[in-house]
């Protein structure tokens, strides 16, 4: 359940945003979700119906998702690869020299508001 | 009705809590308090494991130790029997301490006059490790009932890492745990992970362990 520590996070975030911004309401919040986040979309947002209810300024807020895939950068030979399928070792080269080049983030993109 | 506006962010959803990760690391360099987030799925061994560590070092250093769980007082009675002061933090449900929480544990258990604090976090291989804690250090343990996949299976948290204790060695002949095999792949993850087998039960390879903890707290408080 680590979705709902989440889910609280980007309240705290949203909210300061909006108090700093003047809005009454939120209307939607848009998140950037890597496919290698560990984070469960559904779970996300059942927790994210739940939690928002409690915050005036965000209740009803819709929340969207906007998935990253998870890519992988090979140090041996240069070149990328989707992550989930592969996994740590190139299949280029063979090589285990790689690290992550996107996929883990959980970004809070935008907020509408009025 | 005002209009909607769209406001961009692109920030990460961690970023508050980072930063007040960074302000506790601050306040406890100010203090010479080194704080250890230590990391396990339950069942591991951390109580055990913890027991041992501070009944060695706590006549050279004065220790607190904060234990988190979801509900309950077992493990922080078992800390206040082995001789040290502790406190109990309950998430109410969360699987996970984060830095706000961890923050109001060290307020609680008063760290001004300590050179060690432990937070012994919920046990789970997933949740902790997303969240900064303030801790200078982050250890796991991976016992070996677990099985030697795990470092494949959840990479984050031994990334996160700076430590890794395999534990319960005494029953390596009773398990297909390969010792070489989840070395290889913890280091993999991380090369800069320090990796110690000990046995929290009989004591066995625990001294590696305690010198690095030794070294890790005196050069904090320098």
């Amino acid at each position: 359940m680590h979705e709902l520590g989440i889910v609280f996070h980007v309240i705290r975030a949203v909210e300061d945003t909006a108090q700093k911004n003047d809005a009454a309401q939120v209307c939607s919040v848009t998140l950037e979700l890597g496919e290698v986040s560990g984070v469960v979309h559904e779970e996300l947002l059942s927790c994210w119906k739940w939690a928002v209810q409690k915050h005036p300024v965000m209740a009803g807020a819709a929340l969207c998702i906007e998935p990253i895939p998870a890519v992988t950068f090979c140090q041996s030979c240069g070149k990328t690869y989707p992550t989930v399928p592969q996994g740590k070792l190139c299949p280029h080269c063979g090589s285990a020299d790689t690290f992550l080049q996107q996929g883990s983030e959980i970004t809070i993109k935008q907020i509408a508001v009025r | 009705m005002d209009p909607v506006r769209v406001i961009e962010i692109k920030q990460s959803v961690f970023a508050n809590n980072d930063r007040e990760a960074d302000r506790i690391r601050a306040r406890l360099k100010g203090e010479g308090t080194y704080l250890l987030n230590l990391m396990s799925s339950p069942g591991a061994g951390k109580t055990t494991t913890l027991a041992r560590t501070v009944a060695a070092l706590k006549d050279e250093m004065r220790i607190g130790v904060m234990e988190a769980d979801i509900d309950s007082a077992v493990d922080a009675e078992r800390m206040a029997a082995a001789g040290v002061r502790s406190i109990q933090l309950h998430t109410g449900g969360m699987c996970h301490l984060d830095a706000g929480m961890t923050e109001q544990g060290l307020d609680e258990l008063g760290t001004a006059d300590l050179d060690l604090a432990i937070l012994e976090n919920v046990g789970n291989l997933v949740c902790p490790a997303e969240f900064d804690t303030g801790a200078v250090k982050n250890a796991m343990i991976l016992s070996v009932p677990e099985g030697d996949d795990k470092p494949l299976k959840y990479p984050l948290i031994f990334t996160v890492c700076d430590v890794l204790l395999i534990n319960k060695i005494d029953v390596l002949p009773y398990f297909d745990f390969d010792l070489a095999r989840v070395t290889e792949a913890a280091l993999r993850r991380n090369p800069r992970l320090q990796i110690f087998p000990i046995c929290a039960k009989t004591g066995e390879g625990m001294e590696p362990w305690l010198n690095w903890l030794r070294a890790q707290v005196r050069d904090w408080a320098k």
